[in-house]
C-alpha cells in the first residue's frame, strides 16, 4: 500500500467515524442511535485495519477482528437487545436541543483540533494527525452522556467515548499490544453488561428511564 | 482562439441553462407524476406556461412599491450572470475571475433577499410569512453554501470556482476524501432547501400552513410571475450545476475546440438531469418536515460542512 492511498483510507474510516458520533447527535429514535453506534464501530475496526495493513502487522489485524467482534456487532446487540425490552424509544426531550447540540459538536470539534496541536506537533505523521477526530469523538460522547436524559442513550455516549479512546490509542501508538486491548475491551463489555442490567431494572421498578426522575429520593 | 471558444462556452452556458431549466422542471413534474401514478403534463409544459403569462397584461397589487416591480428583473438578472460566470460548460471562460465563491453566493443571496423583500412589500399576512420563514432558512443556508464550497477550495488555495473545478479534473483522488464527502452532503442538503424543494418546502402547493416561496410569489400575476418562475427554476438548474460541477467536473470543457464544447453540453444536461431526476424520485418518497423541524436539519448541514472545514485542514 502506498503512503498516498494510506492515508486517504485512514482519513475516509476517520471521516465515517467522526460522522457516526455527529449523527448520533442528530437523531431523536433510539434504535437509529444504536445502528449508528455499531456504524461507528465499523469505522473503528477500518482504521485499526488499515493501520495493520500499513504495517503489515498480524497482530495488529487480529485486534481489528476482535474491535469488529466487539463494538461493531456485540455490543450494539446488547444495547439493542436492553432497548426491544424497553419498547421503541425516543430521546424526547434532551437538555440542549438537537439544532443546539449540532452546534455544540462543530464547537466541541474546532476545540478538539485546537487541543491535539502540541500532540501533532511530537511526531507528525498522516496516523497521529487524525488524533483530532478521536478527541472530537470522546468529547462528542462526553457531551451525550451530559445532555441526554434517556438511559440507553447515555450508555450509547458512554461507548462513544470509549471509542474514541481506543482510537487515539491506536492513532498515537505504533499498535496497542494485544493483552492491553483485550483487557479494555472486557472492561467496556462488562461496563455495558452492567449498565444494560441496570436499564432494565430501572424500567421495571419506574417503567421508564427517564435519569431526570431520579434525582430526589425518596421514602417509599 | 481560447479566448474565443472561452467566450462562446460562457454565452453558450448562458442559452442552455436559459433554454434547459424549464424543461428540467418539467422533466422532474414528470418523474414524480409517473411515480405517482399519474399521467402527468408534458415536459414542456412550464415553458407553455411561461409563453401563456408573458402575453398576459401586467398588473400590481394597489400599494406595492418599486422594490416588487424589480424584484423580478434582479432574480433573473442576478441568476443570468451567475449562470455566464460559474463554470457550468467551460472553465476557460474570458469572465472566470469574476467566478469567485463569495461572489457567486453573495448573487444568488441577492436574488432570495430581493424575493423576500418583495414578499414583505405586498403588506399581505401570506408574504410576509412567506419571507419570514425564507429568512429562517436563509439564515442558515448561506453560510452553509460559504462553508462547504470553502472546504473544496482549502486544498486548492483559491476560491476561485473555475481554478476549483480544475484541480478537482487534475486529481480525481480528491472526490472520495471524507472532505470532500462531507462537503458534498452539507452542499446537497443546503440546495434543497435554497431551492424550495421537499422536505424544507413543498414547489407544487399552495396551502399556507406548509408553503414558502410560493407564498412570497403569491401576488405577483403576468409577465413578472412568468420572470419569477423561469428565474426559479434557472436558479434550480444552476444549483444542481453547481453540484454536479464541483464533485463531478469530468466532461466540462477545458480549452479550446468545439468538439469539447459541444461534449460539454451534452454531459452537463445528463448530470443535471440525473441530479433532477434523483431530486424527484426523492421527492416522491418523503413528506415535508414541520417547519421546527427546518433549522434542526439545516444545522446539521451546516455543521457538516464546518466538519468539511475542519477536516481540510487537519487531515490534509
Amino acid at each position: 500500500m502506498t503512503q498516498t492511498t494510506f492515508s486517504q483510507l485512514l482519513y475516509l474510516a476517520c471521516g465515517a467515524f467522526l460522522l457516526a458520533a455527529v449523527l448520533v447527535l442528530w437523531r431523536r429514535e433510539l434504535a437509529a442511535i444504536v445502528r449508528l453506534f455499531a456504524l461507528q464501530g465499523v469505522a473503528l475496526t477500518g482504521i485499526v485495519a488499515v493501520l495493520a495493513a500499513h504495517e503489515r502487522s498480524l497482530e495488529l489485524g487480529l485486534v481489528a477482528a476482535g474491535i469488529a467482534g466487539l463494538r461493531a456487532v456485540l455490543l450494539p446487540y446488547l444495547v439493542r437487545r436492553a432497548l426491544d425490552r424497553a419498547g421503541p424509544g425516543r430521546e424526547t426531550k434532551p437538555l440542549v436541543n438537537v439544532a443546539a447540540s449540532l452546534l455544540a459538536a462543530a464547537v466541541l470539534t474546532l476545540v478538539a483540533y485546537a487541543v491535539s496541536q502540541p500532540l501533532i506537533a511530537l511526531a507528525p505523521s498522516p496516523a497521529t494527525r487524525a488524533v483530532p477526530v478521536g478527541l472530537a469523538v470522546v468529547l462528542i460522547g462526553f457531551f451525550v452522556l451530559v445532555t441526554r436524559r434517556r438511559a440507553l442513550s447515555q450508555v450509547v455516549g458512554f461507548l462513544l467515548i470509549d471509542n474514541g479512546i481506543t482510537a487515539i490509542a491506536f492513532l498515537t501508538t505504533a499498535g496497542v499490544p494485544l493483552i492491553v486491548e483485550l483487557g479494555v475491551s472486557l472492561d467496556v463489555l462488562f461496563a455495558a453488561l452492567v449498565l444494560q442490567v441496570l436499564t432494565t431494572r430501572m424500567r421495571a421498578t419506574f417503567g421508564h428511564t427517564d435519569l431526570d426522575e431520579l434525582r430526589e429520593l425518596r421514602d417509599a | 482562439m481560447t479566448g474565443v471558444t472561452g467566450a462562446l462556452g460562457a454565452v453558450l452556458q448562458v442559452a442552455v441553462i436559459a433554454v434547459g431549466s424549464p424543461y428540467l422542471v418539467g422533466a422532474m413534474r414528470q418523474v414524480r407524476a409517473r411515480l405517482e401514478g399519474r399521467a402527468g403534463p408534458d415536459v414542456a409544459q412550464p415553458w407553455r406556461d411561461l409563453r401563456k403569462l408573458l402575453r398576459k397584461e401586467s398588473l400590481t397589487p394597489h400599494g406595492t412599491s418599486e422594490v416588487f416591480r424589480l424584484t423580478p428583473a434582479v432574480l433573473v438578472a442576478s441568476t443570468v450572470l451567475v449562470a455566464a460566470v460559474a463554470p457550468f460548460l467551460t472553465t476557460a471562460s474570458p469572465l472566470d475571475p469574476v467566478a469567485d465563491l463569495f461572489a457567486v453566493v453573495a448573487l444568488l443571496t441577492l436574488g432570495t433577499v430581493a424575493l423576500a423583500l418583495a414578499g414583505i412589500d405586498t403588506g399581505t399576512a401570506f408574504g410576509g410569512m412567506g419571507a419570514s420563514r425564507e429568512m429562517t432558512i436563509t439564515a442558515l443556508v448561506e453560510p452553509t453554501l460559504l462553508v462547504a464550497i470553502f472546504a473544496l477550495s482549502v486544498p486548492v488555495g483559491s476560491t476561485n470556482l473555475g481554478a476549483i473545478v480544475n484541480s478537482t479534473l487534475h486529481d480525481p483522488a480528491r472526490v472520495v476524501s471524507p472532505v470532500s464527502l462531507l462537503a458534498a452532503v452539507a452542499l446537497a442538503v443546503a440546495i434543497i432547501a435554497e431551492t424550495g424543494r421537499l422536505p424544507v418546502d413543498n414547489p407544487s402547493t399552495h396551502l399556507e400552513l406548509t408553503m414558502v416561496h410560493e407564498a412570497m410569489v403569491l401576488e405577483y400575476a403576468g409577465p413578472d410571475l412568468a420572470l419569477v418562475e423561469w428565474a426559479s427554476a434557472m436558479r434550480l438548474t444552476v444549483f444542481l450545476g453547481l453540484l454536479a460541477n464541483l464533485f463531478a467536473p469530468w466532461g466540462i470543457a477545458t480549452g479550446s475546440g468545439l468538439a469539447g464544447l459541444v461534449l460539454a453540453v451534452i454531459v452537463f444536461a445528463v448530470k443535471v438531469g440525473l441530479l433532477g431526476l434523483l431530486l424527484a424520485v426523492g421527492e416522491v418518497f418523503l413528506a415535508k418536515l414541520r417547519l421546527f423541524r427546518v433549522p434542526e436539519l439545516l444545522a446539521g448541514s451546516f455543521l457538516l460542512a464546518l466538519l468539511a472545514v475542519a477536516a481540510s485542514f487537519f487531515l490534509a
